[in-house]
């Protein structure tokens, strides 16, 4: 698909058109961090008035108040956009590409390479996600990296499903068999002519990833996972929900939560309006086989098992 | 494939995973770099006796996998007298260790409470499934108007919101109204009778009801599509044609065609599911596996959480494969070649 | 005496901008008691949007505009709905094109025959309908005790011959039969024809075919109606429109079909292609491809005028010496 044109066609859905605007300002924000917030939430903070200090509601100096260190929890806020992003971003690049290449060996290959394949990603679903994620995070230690490789290494599945599914569609076209016909090698066939096919949806699919990443690491970080270096939103309600629920808090418990649902809601738009440009095609008409149905349907991505079997 | 041929590929797919589960907890507790056990071992502060506890306990001087040279030497029984075989030997006793932090039998703490997750997750599931079914139903029916579009926008929007920050959200907004975390208020038990479950029932509100949000959109998504699937094939033209009115073309056509692929996917969120019921339970103190892996993982108590890990990626296994078997027993066409 | 009688029948389909796309044009035709009529044309002539207009069965987009469907003098565009659903299937019903998927696939065949016994109070009990049910199977050729089981594990004929069953069920007096025999091989074709034919006669049926087969019509049908853009051009009894059409465009459509008499005759193409609902001449529709055409075709659209008096032609050249 031509890109301008893919352009042109999301400038006219306007979900997706609010969701990029609300996406640049947040990316914005995260860019120009230092600049934007009004103090250092790396910061120490001396307290002289604990009753005046920690947890202070909002006010002129500081505009979501403080947090139980006394500090201004705006800035933090506004910080802890960097974290967000960059772990969305870089766990999503490696599902990306891990997800990408299994899907395309898979369908490409088809036979047992694609029964082997298929195989591992059932597994990867059928076993509960946050809890293997819990385990092997408290093992391996608290950190920016080996949150990234967690979420990154098991995020992979709805993709390789996904790009496998259009592989094989693709796979049957003509300049695919004329090119196989000609003796073009298979690595050749697949980049010159299957990837492009297969590059829109993976780019659909890898937005919703990082909203997906994005979700998932605020959910370990407030279970306690999170780097403890760092200025992120689930450290951020750790802390608040530790400390400020008895006192209602809502400054420090509300906005960090907020700003999590912006991200992953203009994630989701501009993801769906993607999708809506570049597949309307995978939907099939089986009802034979629900599965292939939810498939295609389901860009937020539920788990799904082994399609073989209904074959 | 013939129905037979469907669930013995199920079953044996159930097997294999949970071999492999099995498997990947020994790796991580035992293999991976900064394993917690040798950790301990060579924790200065430890006692003599201690360590050779531990030591005994996990066969730490044995072989890991597999003993080569007891095997040469033809001593194939001796041969898996290794780490791995003790492991799965505990395992198959029940035995999941002792919490370093309680020093109590983890099987024990895990089957205390085990019943009141499952509480959460079938109240969870039910009002899930209800309130998906009969959104998506609606979305699909009135597809289009403005009802279709706030169903959708709806599902999209609880799909963004973390579970643990909709707990904290309801627990600000029902402060004074309803009960902010546990089982029951202190002081009543089930001899005080109608009072006592009406008690558990108030506590049980808030978290079902975050709990079931984890799904409900995703259930309104798929069963939209589904239905809507439906309604664009012959044989409902055909019930029209019939003399049916919309009610009755729902109800008796529509609905169980578009139900079926919502069997299976009630099993497949159920990973979902737990992974929720972990944040609600820490949100709502409700004392279930979810909140012991949470303290689990704050205190670094290893055995807890391997056992927790456990139960909870074998309870899921299981419940696909049920919900496998019954896919194929409910859908007349798993018969065809 | 017509059992049905339509009268100016037209409907339009809404497009998604709003812009209202004329299907189906001042269609006029009548079903005798017990007769057949064949209703043919290119895909997308409008025959189909005729069939379920007249079952009041248009998709959303789809509007009546205007005109009278008269059921045994009654005027069904008139009705309310739920008066029209005791019409459906018990005065008319409708066997679907590509039986395969107009059955419930997870429904037995039995229960799905017994739904239409049961809505329109046809029979008593459960057990009395089930009985009914299986004595129609028995009908078309079906053993009652297979009623048991599902559309899948019927094969494509067993499966037409099912769907006319059901159709059957309620001793309906006009059956719409939609492409009976397109999707099935040959031999299936036959047998389904026989069966037709044979519960035409037994049931004295009317029958209304709708079908882009002439040769099923040619067999079957003692009337055609030739549709082309929306519009008539040509009704008339069948032997008339076989051995002597007069619109322009049924005797290229004949043309069109190979004779196994004449083998060697080349076929006949009709170069050009259909009109586009949105772009509608102001004269005749078939003006640009048409190997007779005047300036005046062009120019206004050609009534029907009358060849003799069972015989319609739409067409401007009627009765003008050849």
């Amino acid at each position: 698909m031509d890109a301008l044109k893919a352009l042109k066609q999301f400038s006219r859905n306007p979900m997706g058109v609010v969701g990029a605007i609300m996406l640049s300002v947040i990316v914005a924000t995260g860019v120009f961090a230092p600049i934007l917030a009004p103090y250092d939430p790396y910061a120490r903070v001396e307290v002289t008035d604990p009753a005046k200090e920690i947890l202070a509601p909002p006010d002129e100096e500081h505009i979501l108040g403080r947090d139980d260190a006394g500090k201004d929890v705006f800035s933090q806020l506004i910080f802890g956009v960097r974290v967000s992003l960059i772990v969305g971003f870089a766990a999503s690049i490696m599902s990306m590409f891990i997800g990408a290449t299994v899907g395309i060996l898979a369908g490409y290959y088809g036979g047992r390479v694609e029964t082997l394949l298929m195989r591992l990603v059932d597994f990867l679903l059928v076993i509960p996600n946050l809890p293997l994620m819990l385990v092997i995070i408290t093992i391996m230690g608290r950190g920016i990296l080996n949150m990234i490789l967690v979420i990154g290494l098991l995020g992979w599945t709805w993709m390789a499903r996904l790009v496998r599914s259009q592989v094989i569609s693709v796979k049957e076209r003509q300049f695919v068999l004329r090119a196989r016909s000609i003796g073009a090698s298979h690595f050749r066939i697949i980049i010159r002519h299957i990837l492009p096919q297969v590059v829109p949806i993976i780019i659909s699919q890898a937005v919703l990833d990082i909203a997906v990443a994005i979700l998932t690491e605020s959910s370990l970080a407030f279970l306690g996972l999170g780097d403890p270096t760092l200025v992120s939103w689930g450290t951020m309600l750790n802390y608040a929900f530790a400390r400020a629920i008895s006192r209602q808090a809502w400054w420090f418990l509300l906005p960090p939560g907020f700003a999590i649902v912006l991200v992953s809601v203009s994630l989701v738009l501009i993801g769906n309006a993607l999708e809506e440009i570049v597949n309307p095609k995978l939907r099939t008409h089986h009802l034979f086989d629900p599965r292939k149905m939810v498939a295609a349907v389901v860009g937020v991505g539920v788990p799904l098992r082994v399609e073989e079997m209904m074959e | 494939m013939g129905r037979r041929n469907y669930m013995i590929r199920s079953v044996g797919f159930a097997i294999v995973t949970l071999a492999l589960v099995i498997v990947f907890n020994f790796l991580l507790f035992r293999i991976m770099p900064g394993d917690p056990i040798s950790i301990l071992i060579h924790n200065p502060r430890m006692t003599r006796e201690s360590r050779e506890r531990i030591r005994e306990d996990f066969g730490l001087d044995k072989p890991v996998w597999l003993d080569v040279e007891r095997l040469k030497a033809g001593d194939v029984g001796g041969a898996f007298d290794t780490q791995f075989t003790a492991y799965v030997r505990n395992l198959s006793r029940g035995n999941l260790g002792v919490s370093f932090h309680t020093r109590r039998d983890v099987a024990e703490l895990l089957r205390e409470r085990v019943g009141r997750t499952v509480m959460l997750l079938l109240g969870g599931e039910v009002v899930a499934a209800v309130f998906g079914i009969a959104f998506g139903l609606l979305a699909a029916w009135r597809r289009g108007s403005w009802l279709d579009t706030t169903i959708l926008l709806w599902a999209l929007f609880s799909w963004a919101l973390p579970t643990f920050f909709l707990g904290i959200i309801l627990l600000l907004l029902a402060r004074g109204h309803l009960p902010m975390g546990g089982v029951v208020t202190p002081g009543l038990t089930p001899k005080d009778g109608l009072v006592y479950y009406l008690d558990v029932g108030k506590h049980l509100v808030l978290p079902t009801v975050t709990e079931a949000v984890v799904v409900t959109g995703q259930y309104i998504l798929i069963m939209r599509s589904s239905v809507m699937e439906v309604l664009s094939e012959d044989y409902i033209m055909a019930a029209k044609a019939k003399g049916l009115n919309t009610l009755q073309i729902m109800r008796d056509h529509a609905l169980k065609n578009a139900m079926l692929p919502m069997v299976t996917i009630f099993a497949l969120t159920l990973g979902i599911m737990v992974g929720g019921a972990i944040q609600v339970e820490t949100v709502f103190s409700w004392p279930g596996i979810g909140r012991l892996m949470f303290e689990a993982v704050s205190k670094r108590d290893y055995p807890v959480l391997q056992g927790a890990f456990l139960l909870l990626a074998v309870s899921v296994v299981l419940a696909n494969l049920v919900a496998d078997l019954l896919y194929s027993v409910l859908d007349p066409r798993v018969q065809d070649k | 005496m017509a059992i049905l009688e339509v009268r100016n029948l037209s409907v339009e389909y809404l497009t998604e901008d709003g812009v209202p796309l004329r299907a189906v044009e001042d269609v006029n035709f009548c079903l005798e008691e017990g007769g057949s009529l064949g209703l043919v044309g290119e895909s997308g002539c409008g025959k189909t949007t005729v069939m379920l207009g007249l079952l009041r069965m248009l998709p959303q987009e789809g509007r009546i505009v205007s005109g009278q469907v008269l059921l045994e003098g009654q005027d069904l565009l008139q009705i309310g709905e739920a008066k029209m659903r005791k019409v459906r299937w018990k005065k008319m019903s409708m066997v679907f094109q590509g039986a395969m998927n107009a059955l419930n696939p997870v429904r037995t065949i039995e229960s799905q025959i017994v739904e239409a016994l049961r809505i329109h109070d046809i029979v008593g009990g459960a057990s009395e309908a089930r009985q009914r049910a299986g004595e129609l199977l028995e009908m078309v050729g079906i053993s009652a005790t297979r009623g048991r089981e599902h559309p899948h594990q019927y094969s494509g004929g067993m499966k037409q011959r099912a769907i006319i069953a059901m159709a059957l069920a309620c001793e309906p007096h006009i059956l719409i039969a939609d492409e009976p025999t397109t999707a099935l091989d040959v031999m299936i074709q036959a047998q389904i024809l026989e069966l037709l034919e044979r519960l035409k006669e037994e049931l004295k049926l009317s029958l209304l075919l709708v079908t882009h087969d002439l040769g099923l019509v040619a067999e079957v049908c003692d009337d055609v109606l030739v549709m082309y853009g929306g519009r008539v051009a040509e009704i008339a009894r069948s032997s008339a429109i076989f051995n002597d059409p007069v619109h322009p465009y049924t005797q290229r459509l004949l043309q069109a079909f190979p004779d196994v008499k004449a083998p060697d005759t080349p076929l006949v193409s009709i170069p050009g292609s259909p009109p586009r609902l949105d772009a509608l001449p102001p004269g005749c529709r078939f003006e640009p491809r048409c190997h007779l055409r005047e300036d005046i075709c062009a120019q206004r659209i050609p009534p029907s005028i009358a060849v003799n008096n069972s015989h319609l032609a739409a067409c401007h050249l009627v009765g003008r010496e050849s």
